[in-house]
């Protein structure tokens, strides 16, 4: 299956501009189905950001954040060709990873 | 046009003017009415390039196309994009896939949906024919409005983009009676609010419904499947026309009903020449 995770990270001068989008459900626990049952809670609730060995963002997501969520943010340093590791993980235990490269 | 426009500005009821008043007329034949509606379209919005007719509202409004350029950065549509072209690549309990139930093995051919077919004297969508390429090999049909259904032609609508629509409409008195059927159902007011396809989409273009821009008519399908914001997911053209249904407080009719098809067969026939630049997104 095709990645979850959809990144690009951007290098400009002293920083990188980071943006990501994750396909998943984000079920809040609070909604129903047509059949009037509750559908039970799955959102994520880490993503994580690492530049090399150093984790350049932590993210806590609860069941507020939306469907398929998008992350922009931009961290100091980073340069062009450097690895990039995006990881999220939910409150299933389900967790996926993507190692993309700063451009 | 002179006349009627005149007519608008003295008028007191202002909005039924902007919401039908400009109109175009239908004409005598296909061709004279394709005249007639491109040059409608391209006379209201004269700095709109012809091919850009394909991007809706964005085509019309700049701050809505600066958005849309930042969403472009990540389109939406992508994972249906990726869902639909395993499901595309991937062959039937029987060994045969999509590619064989179409011409060029189902790349870049969405510009020539829908046709006429003159053996079954019917309009046949690009959808009613992955059903039918689905029946044929022994697969369940899928439901028209979303899910595999969009994600699938998305991945074809993608191989053909660029490529203007090209629909004919062949001499035979059924295909000009399915092309007269759907554009009399576009010009028909319907619903509670008694409004037509056109009195949005060709006299009101442009202009704001709430908070939306109305797309123009013209290449209004070339960008479908579409990831709807609102919806929050993909949408095909039965979608489309279904909320449209419901938003002019009108019973919609079933996905792939004849007239649905009549209507994407009229417009489409409208279009030609615009390029086909789905998957799109809208708001």
């Amino acid at each position: 299956m095709a990645s979850t995770i959809r990144v690009r990270a951007q290098a400009s001068g002293t920083t990188t501009d980071v943006q990501a989008l994750i396909q998943h459900p984000m079920d809040s626990g609070f909604v129903k189905d047509s059949d009037g049952k509750l559908i039970p809670p799955h959102h994520i609730e880490t993503v994580t950001f690492e530049h090399g060995d150093k984790t350049v963002l932590t993210a806590n997501w609860g069941p507020a954040v939306s469907k398929d969520p998008y992350i922009k943010f931009s961290f100091a340093g980073g340069a062009k060709g450097d690895a990039l590791t995006v990881t999220w993980m939910d409150n299933l235990g389900k967790t996926d990873t993507l190692a993309a490269k700063i451009t | 046009m002179t006349i009627r426009r005149a007519a608008c500005w003295v008028a007191v009821a202002v909005a039924a003017c902007l919401l039908g008043g400009a109109a175009p007329s239908p004409a005598a034949s296909p061709a004279a009415d394709q005249k007639a509606f491109q040059d409608y379209f391209t006379g209201r919005f004269p700095d709109v390039p012809f091919s850009d007719f394909a991007n809706g509202p964005y085509a019309v409004n700049a701050p809505m196309r600066k958005q849309w350029e930042d969403i472009m950065q990540f389109p939406p549509y992508d994972f249906a994009l990726d869902e639909g072209k395993t499901a595309f690549d991937t062959a039937f309990a029987n060994g045969k896939s999509y590619a064989d139930c179409f011409s060029n093995r189902g790349l870049g051919v969405r510009q020539t949906f829908p046709y006429f077919d003159t053996k079954s004297g019917e309009v046949v969508t690009l959808d009613l024919a992955i059903n039918r390429c689905r029946t044929a090999n022994g697969e369940k049909p899928l439901p028209y409005q979303t899910g595999m259904m969009a994600s699938i032609t998305a991945y074809m609508a993608e191989t053909s983009r660029d490529k203007p629509f090209d629909i004919k409409i062949p001499d035979d008195p059924r295909a000009r009676s399915a092309y007269e059927d759907g554009q009399k159902f576009f010009y028909s007011r319907r619903g509670q609010l008694n409004f037509s396809c056109a009195s949005c989409h060709a006299g009101a273009a442009g202009q704001r419904m709430r908070g939306d821009i109305l797309a123009p008519a013209l290449g209004i399908l070339a960008a479908f499947p579409i990831y709807r914001s609102d919806w929050g997911s993909m949408g095909t053209i039965d979608r489309r026309f279904t909320t449209c249904s419901l938003q002019m407080r009108a019973a919609p009719l079933p996905p792939q009903d004849v007239a649905y098809r009549n209507l994407e067969y009229f417009l489409s026939y409208m279009s030609n020449g615009v390029p086909i630049s789905g998957p799109g997104t809208r708001p």
